[in-house]
Formats: structure tokens, C-alpha cells, sequence
């Protein structure tokens, strides 16, 4: 099915003041504790670093940054003709009673969440696991709601939700694209 | 009874005859063969316009199974599948249970030919008791009782010594004593031939110089004791060249070869299909190349199928453990007729040679050629005729073979024994 | 890109490709070994069936824990001797396994072409851990996962593999595997031990060691089992060692970055000296530990998806 951009939502200063904001709420909810960061793969992870930048020029501490991948905790492997490749999990340090904040692009379905929450509890036990995105596209079809929101995003179930940052597609934007 | 044979392509190689010809049949025996034959009334009619007529073809290695093993094949049901395969008469080996190393097995299986058989049945008895290789059986008595050859096919009779007297013993009876040549320790334990596919597929392998081994102190055996030798299924390039040279020699050894060993190399086996294990093993090229030249130029006297029949259980399993042996009487000839003749690897006229009157010479046999008084042992061919193997449909108690699904075309039409059909259908089916 | 085979049956079989993917898609599996839980959901409620007709723990232990930390319901089944003198016949045993609905079968068994036999007969998946002298593909997966890991890379590197190669599934695995990424092999042992033919399959043959391991990146030594010396093909264990064991005297041809490796169980003292086991050079626990990773990335790409 082809796509075709229908409306930018987010420019590159729009999406980077959003950033600067949930860096703000982070820091202020974390009422001086320290915080841990995981990005969920790929995207997630570039966020949570932009992020995690932003809270080391407030706090002057840059915050543990790690990578996870929730290929393996999917629950949707059975219904794929191939598997998916999985990419990894790098958490380099301890996560057992501490708060950490999930961090992704889209909040959609809330299934990714769902599995990257069981993935953590895998690795060790979190004092308070929180959640921050940078689009909810609203369709939820779990109980899950985010703590730190860039932009709340009304859809339609045919539309979707792409999110570009330099480093992965060159610039810095996000875009809602519906079927041709 | 009198039935005339008309207007066939008649093909006698004793006689040198390749020719439209009639052929006139008086009670079982050939009359006479010739042009535009006129018959008295009263005889039956056979047009066998557009066919080949040649003399029955014998096929002097078969595994008939009875008695002890009738759940793979039985007098009954293994000489169904040679009338169906074109064959007039075949000769059994030995290796039943009991073995036949004694005159009381020769006499049960020749009773039961006699009821059930629909071809003529020549049995060979064990050289040794058992098939032990350690004591000479009655081979006399054997003879007595008809035994038309000495083996004990299956095995190699390992010691010189007992294989020599073996030879001496039967001189006066004129068998020919049949090797299974193959020693029995040179790759112990294989279960293809040694070569590069073995080494692929992690198969223990026998090499070739099994075979060529036991050809050669064979023949130096037949050359001491001035027995005749028959080699039994001749597998490599090796030996091919020890038994031209030996006969150039004056020795009185012949040979036989399978049309599978003609047509199927050790490459065949790297699906793991425990049809293509047999002994011995399928083995390459070179040698396939060697054996169709010997076929030629008659090194090799004669093709011998080596029918041998096993139950699917036997066949399905781990490619190692699986028994040895395929059927091929009833694919032996529409397979030579296709690959071989139809290509001109070998002419029409060498290949009846090979099949009626090679064998009936080697082995003493009657028939093998249309002469006159000749019992009217004949082979109908139709060189066109369509077929495909389907294994369901074998006349044979068993299915074993790696041939399920070849096409081509020539075919046999008919098996006479005695101037009468074998099968009593119209058309004997490949 | 992606696995779509039913089954994995020999590397003769594989692409370079299907190789990369197995590689990646362990290396990032090794992380679950160092956790706390050692458990991903992924195979959650998938059965796989450990059906080994050869005695083997190590093999098998390493197949168990790869589907136990992916969740998997793992069941062993021993079986002993061959089809025809036991009872059951292979096929048999099979079918009877299949009517139980695994989702994966691993079958190790002593003749060559048995995973083949119960793939073309079973809908499930099958993983062959060995049949015969033909193959052993997870274990060419392991040693080339720790080459990688330890070297960098695999294409170029030298690998020179010693030992009873005619009775080796292991050496016929690697060899196939190893050229496929770009690898020059050497295998070494005594004539009687090298199967006919072996230079078709694309090796060099040599018959001195310390010539063959002089410019080696990797050095594999092979099980030298008894039952050899037996069959006549060596004289004695005590001469096959003296020439072709690897002691530290023989290290010194090596190069100083070499490799040592061995699929185990190692005879000590027979083809590795134990200094020589125990050594800096030596990487045969990481191919243990490997081993776990590879084989939770077979399970992970076999049964994870429709095999149907």
C-alpha cells in the first residue's frame, strides 16, 4: 500500500522544543533522584540520548542512556512468515530500584510498551518504570498511558504516524501519511 | 498345438537372423522360421507385424525368496514379474532359508515352479553349507537334482583354499561356479562405493579394489583348476579389464552385469533413497563407461538382473541399515531398450545377444536362439510402445527399486514359454 | 534476508547470507546468558523435542537451556541402537513424535541422512545435531560465531582443521561453512584418517602438523576416538598423540594470535596436551558458551514463525 504525506505536524524546532520540555517534566517529577533512560529500538533509542543531553545541560549530570530491543517479548511473533531480526538489548548498568524512564516515538496500540515494561522486568526490577513519547497517536488497545507526551496526535486507524530525525533519515520532522 | 508367429522383426543372433520372418511353433518346440510361412488349419495366429521376435530371454541372477522369505517374493509371484519383464526363464540363487545347499530345498523349489511357476525355474545351489564359506555342500547331489550352477551369492567365499576345491569338485558336472566377488574386509562396513560423494555425505565407502581383489584371485583360481568362473554382477572398470585380459588369456571365465550398474552412478545415492543400496554398490563414471564397453564388445557375456526383492520396512530407514538389493525384472528390459538401444550404446541384435543367447550358452540352458527343435522359449518386443514405472503396479511381491517415475519407450509384449503365454493377459505390462 | 527453511539440516545447505543471519541474531542472544532471569517469552508455549538416538549430554544440555531460556517446553527422548534391531524403526518413532504436535524435533543419530529422512516425513521443524560422519551444522555455527568474535571478522582467515577428518560430522560442517564465508582451509592427519577424495571438497591436505598450523589463524583439533586404533587405521593412541597432539613444543609454530579450538569432549593428553587446553590460546569454553547463543538463535528462527 502506498502512502502519501498528508500533513507535517512537527519541524525540526517544533520537535526539538518538545524534547526540551520533556526534558524539563522529567527532571522536575524526579525531584532530584536520578533517572535512568531506555530507548526502545531504533528510534527510541536516538531520542532518549537527544533527551538525556538535554537533562545533562539542567542537571549538569547526563543520565544513563540504554538500548532495548523487544523483538523477543513481542506478542505478535506467531502470526509473522518470517522472524523478525532482533537487534540486541544494551543495558549497561543496573536497573533494580531505580526509576527509569521508557522512551519512544509513536505510542500507538501501547503492545510495543507492553513488551519493553516485560522486557525490563526481565532484566532486574525497577523502583518506577514512567514512559515518555514523543507522538501519541491515540487507538489504544491496552491500558497504558504516558507520562511525558511531545504531541498529542488525533488519527485515523488508516493513517500513520512517521518520525524522522537526523540521524537515522536526515532531517529532523514528523509527519502524518494516509493511503494513496 | 501349432501357432504362427507372423510378420515379426525375428532377431537370432545365434543365427545371425534380423529379418521380417514367420515363425511356425508345433507342440512347445520351433518348427520352422522363415518368409511367408503357410500353416496347417487349425493353428492359432499370433500378428506380431511392427514387433521384435526374439529368442525368451534368461535371466540367470534372480532372488526368488521361497522358501523362508515369501513376505518379500515367491516362485509364484517372482516369476509373474519376469513373464511381465519379457523373461522366459530365470535362475534362482541360493540364499533362501534354508539356504539351498542341499538336495531337499532344489527338489521343493522345483515342485513349486512346476505349480506355480509361469516360467521355466532353474535353481543354483551353495558352493558351501550355509553359505559359511567353511564346508563344501552336496554340490552332486545338487546337480542330480538340478542345480544348473554353484554360488553362494550374497557372500564371498573368502577362503582360497575352499573356493579352490569348490571349483575342482563340480568339474565333472559341467556348472559353472558364480562369484560373488567382493572381499569381505576391504572396507568393512561400507555402504556405498568409496569416493567423493561418500566423503560428503559421511557414508563409510568400499573401494572399487574390493571388487577387483577377489576378480583377480577368481580368476587365477579358474586358471589352476580349468573351472569355468562366472562373475556375478560386474560393478567396476577394474575388473572389466582383468576378465577381457583373462579371456585373451584362454581362461574360462564370463562375466554378467546389471542395468542398473549400466545406467546409475554413485550419484544417485545423495538423497539418501535406500534404493539405491545395493551390492555391490552403484559406482562411477568411469566405470559405468567401462561396463557398457565390455557389454559391447562382449567382455561381458550376458545382463543378469539380479532381481532382489525386499519388504518396504527393509527400505524406508536410515540409508545405512537398510538391506541391499533392488527388484529389475520387470524394468530391466524397457529401460535397456530405451536408454541403451533406442541411444545406440549397443545395437538391437547384441542386446538379445546378452539376454537369451549369452546366458543360455554360459549356463548350458536350453533355448537362446530359434533353431529349429528349440523349445519355442520367445520374446516379443514392441520398440515404440510407452511406458512408465509405477512400482504399484509390479507383479513382483516387492517395490524396492530406484526407478519409480522413468519414462520411455520399448517395451516387451509377450513371454511364450513353450509356444504358450506366460501371463495369460493379452499384454504384459512394464 | 530472513530465514524461510523448514529445517536445518547440513551447511552444505546453507547460504553465506542464512550464515550472517544465524550469527547476528545469536551474538545478540548472548546478552540473556548474563542476565539475572535468564528467560525471554519468545517460544512461549512452543514444544521442542530433543530426540537423540546418540548418547550425548553436552549437545543435548546446550539445546535444552536454548529452548528452556526462550521459554520453550523442552522434552528429551532417548532412544538406543538402530531401527532394525530395536523395535521401532525410525520413521516409526517419528510419526509416533508428531502426533504429539512439537513445534521442533533435534535428532542426533549415528547414520548419516536420518534429520533428512524425518524432515521429508515430519510438518515440524528438524534440526539436525549430528548424524553420522556427514554433519553437525550448529557446531560449524558456534566455531564460526567465536572465530568471529574473537577475530573480528571471518573472511580471509586461515583455518586449518586436524585430526580424524574421514569420521568427522564436525570437520565436514566447518569445512562447508568456513569457505562460505571466505575462509581457506586446511585439514591434517594422518592418511588413514583423511576420506577419499577430501581435496574435492575445496580443502588443502596436508600430512605434517606442523607445517599445516604454521600459518593458521584458527587451529580446530578433533576427537580422536579409540575405536580407531581398533579398525587399524593408527597403530596406537600413544603414537597419534607424539605426532599428532598438539603440546606446547607444537605451539611454537603457531602464530602468536592463533586460536585453539576443539568441539569436545577433549581427550587430554591424546590430541591437546592440557596446558595447551587451559591456555590463553584456547577459546573452547567461548565456544560452549557460544554454543548456547546459536543454538537459542536456530530454535528462535525455525520455531518461532509458521513452519507450515
Amino acid at each position: 500500500m502506498t502512502q502519501r504525506e498528508k500533513a507535517q505536524v512537527l519541524d525540526e524546532v517544533a520537535l526539538d522544543r518538545a524534547l526540551t520540555r520533556i526534558a524539563h517534566e522529567i527532571v522536575e517529577q524526579a525531584g532530584g533522584e536520578d533517572v535512568a533512560l531506555v530507548g526502545i529500538k531504533t528510534r527510541g533509542v536516538t531520542l532518549a540520548h537527544r533527551i538525556a543531553d538535554k537533562v545533562a545541560t539542567i542537571e549538569e549530570v547526563k543520565p544513563a542512556v540504554g538500548a532495548l530491543d523487544i523483538t523477543l517479548y513481542r506478542d505478535d511473533l506467531r502470526l509473522k512468515a518470517e522472524q523478525p531480526i532482533v537487534r540486541g538489548t544494551e543495558i549497561p548498568f543496573p536497573i533494580k530500584g531505580r526509576i527509569v524512564v521508557l522512551v519512544d516515538d509513536v505510542l500507538f496500540t501501547g503492545r510495543t510498551i507492553r513488551a519493553a515494561m516485560d522486557a525490563l522486568m526481565d532484566l532486574g526490577r525497577p523502583r518506577v518504570i514512567r514512559l515518555a513519547v514523543l507522538v501519541d497517536r491515540g487507538h489504544r488497545e491496552l491500558p497504558i498511558r504516558p507520562d511525558y507526551i511531545g504531541k498529542n496526535l488525533p488519527t485515523s486507524r488508516r493513517e500513520s504516524v512517521a518520525v524522522m530525525l537526523r540521524e537515522h533519515d536526515g532531517t529532523d520532522r514528523v509527519v502524518i501519511l494516509e493511503p494513496e | 498345438m501349432s501357432l504362427l508367429i507372423r510378420n515379426g522383426r525375428v532377431v537370432d543372433p545365434a543365427h545371425g537372423v534380423d529379418a521380417v520372418q514367420d515363425v511356425h511353433v508345433v507342440d512347445g518346440r520351433i518348427a520352422r522360421v522363415g518368409r511367408g510361412l503357410r500353416a496347417p488349419s487349425g493353428t492359432e495366429t499370433l500378428d506380431a507385424t511392427g514387433q521384435v521376435v526374439c529368442p525368451g530371454f534368461i535371466d540367470i541372477h534372480v532372488h526368488l525368496r521361497e522358501p523362508g522369505y515369501e513376505y518379500k517374493e515367491t516362485v509364484a509371484t517372482g516369476t509373474r514379474a519376469a513373464a511381465a519383464g519379457g523373461f522366459t526363464a530365470v535362475c534362482c540363487m541360493a540364499n533362501t532359508f534354508p539356504v539351498n545347499d542341499n538336495r531337499a530345498v532344489t527338489d521343493y523349489i522345483l515342485a513349486k515352479a512346476k505349480v506355480e511357476g509361469v516360467v521355466r525355474v532353474y535353481p543354483i545351489g551353495a558352493v558351501t553349507r550355509g553359505l559359511k564359506g567353511a564346508e563344501l555342500a552336496e554340490m552332486a547331489e545338487q546337480a542330480e537334482a538340478g542345480c544348473v550352477a554353484f554360488s553362494d551369492d550374497g557372500h564371498c567365499v573368502m577362503d582360497a583354499e575352499i573356493y579352490r576345491r569348490a571349483m575342482e569338485y563340480v568339474l565333472p558336472f559341467g556348472t559353472p561356479v558364480i562369484s560373488h566377488a567382493e572381499d569381505a574386509c576391504l572396507g568393512a562396513g561400507w555402504a556405498m562405493n568409496e569416493g567423493f560423494v561418500s566423503t560428503e555425505l559421511g557414508l563409510p565407502g568400499q573401494p572399487a579394489a574390493a571388487e577387483d581383489v577377489m576378480v583377480a584371485r577368481d580368476i587365477v583360481l579358474a586358471e589352476l583348476t580349468g573351472a569355468h568362473v562366472h562373475i556375478a554382477h560386474l560393478s567396476t572398470a577394474g575388473a572389466v579389464r582383468l576378465v577381457r585380459d583373462a579371456k585373451a588369456r584362454g581362461v574360462r571365465v564370463t562375466a554378467e552385469v546389471t542395468p542398473h550398474h549400466l545406467l546409475l552412478t554413485e550419484e544417485a545415492v545423495r538423497d539418501y533413497d535406500p534404493n539405491t543400496k545395493m551390492a555391490p554398490p552403484l559406482r562411477g563414471k568411469r566405470d559405468v563407461e567401462a561396463l557398457l564397453e565390455g557389454l559391447a564388445d562382449g567382455t561381458i557375456d550376458c545382463v543378469a538382473t539380479d532381481h532382489a526383492p525386499h519388504a518396504l520396512s527393509e527400505k524406508e530407514g536410515e540409508f545405512g541399515a537398510s538391506a541391499n538389493g533392488i527388484v529389475g525384472l520387470e524394468t530391466a528390459v524397457p529401460l535397456m531398450l530405451d536408454r541403451l538401444v533406442r541411444t545406440g550404446r549397443i545395437d538391437l541384435s547384441t542386446f538379445v545377444a546378452r539376454l537369451s543367447t549369452g546366458p543360455a550358452r554360459l549356463m548350458s540352458l536350453p533355448g537362446g536362439s530359434l533353431a529349429p527343435g528349440a523349445p519355442a522359449d520367445i520374446t516379443l518386443l514392441d520398440l515404440e510402445r510407452p511406458w512408465t514405472v509405477d512400482p504399484a503396479r509390479f507383479r513382483s511381491r516387492s517395490r524396492n527399486t530406484p526407478f519409480g517415475g522413468w519414462t520411455g519407450r520399448g517395451a516387451p509384449v509377450a513371454a511364450l514359454v513353450g509356444g504358450i503365454r506366460a501371463l495369460p493377459e493379452p499384454e504384459a505390462r512394464a | 534476508m530472513g530465514w524461510k527453511r523448514k529445517d536445518l539440516i547440513s551447511m552444505q545447505d546453507v547460504e553465506a547470507a542464512e550464515i550472517r543471519d544465524v550469527l547476528d541474531t545469536a551474538e545478540s542472544m548472548r546478552e540473556i546468558a548474563t542476565r539475572e532471569i535468564k528467560k525471554v517469552p519468545t517460544l512461549r508455549g512452543k514444544t521442542v523435542v530433543n530426540l537423540f538416538y546418540e548418547a550425548s549430554t553436552r549437545t543435548r544440555t546446550s539445546f535444552e537451556i536454548a529452548g528452556k531460556w526462550l521459554s520453550a517446553d523442552v522434552v528429551n527422548f532417548s532412544a538406543s541402537g538402530s531401527s532394525a534391531e530395536k523395535g521401532e524403526s525410525l520413521l516409526d518413532t517419528a510419526k509416533n513424535i508428531e502426533a504429539m504436535s512439537p513445534d521442533v524435533v533435534v535428532v542426533r543419530h549415528q547414520a548419516s541422512g536420518a534429520p533428512a529422512l524425518l524432515a521429508r516425513h515430519l510438518r515440524c521443524a528438524v534440526v539436525n545435531a549430528g548424524d553420522g560422519a556427514h554433519e553437525h551444522p550448529t557446531q560449524a555455527l558456534l566455531d564460526l560465531l567465536t572465530i568471529r568474535q574473537k577475530k573480528g571478522h571471518l573472511e580471509g582467515l586461515n583455518v586449518t582443521i586436524v585430526g580424524d577428518i574421514a569420521h568427522s560430522r564436525v570437520a565436514r560442517s566447518d569445512i562447508h561453512g568456513m569457505r562460505k564465508m571466505g575462509m581457506t582451509v586446511t585439514v591434517a592427519g594422518p592418511p588413514t584418517l583423511i576420506p577419499a577424495a577430501c581435496q574435492e571438497l575445496g580443502v588443502k591436505v596436508s600430512h605434517r602438523l606442523e607445517e599445516a598450523i604454521a600459518h593458521a589463524d584458527v587451529v580446530m583439533m578433533l576427537r580422536l576416538q579409540h575405536e580407531r586404533m581398533l579398525a587399524g587405521l593408527i597403530p596406537s593412541l600413544r603414537e597419534y598423540s607424539r605426532v599428532w597432539g598438539l603440546s606446547l613444543d607444537k605451539l611454537r609454530h603457531c602464530r602468536p594470535d592463533v586460536l585453539i579450538m576443539h568441539p569436545g569432549p577433549v581427550n587430554r593428553g591424546v590430541e591437546l596436551a592440557p596446558e595447551v587446553a587451559d591456555s590463553q590460546y584456547s577459546v573452547i569454553l567461548d565456544q560452549v558458551a557460544n554454543g548456547v547463543a546459536v543454538r537459542m538463535a536456530v530454535l528462535y528462527l525455525l520455531a518461532g514463525s509458521k513452519a507450515a
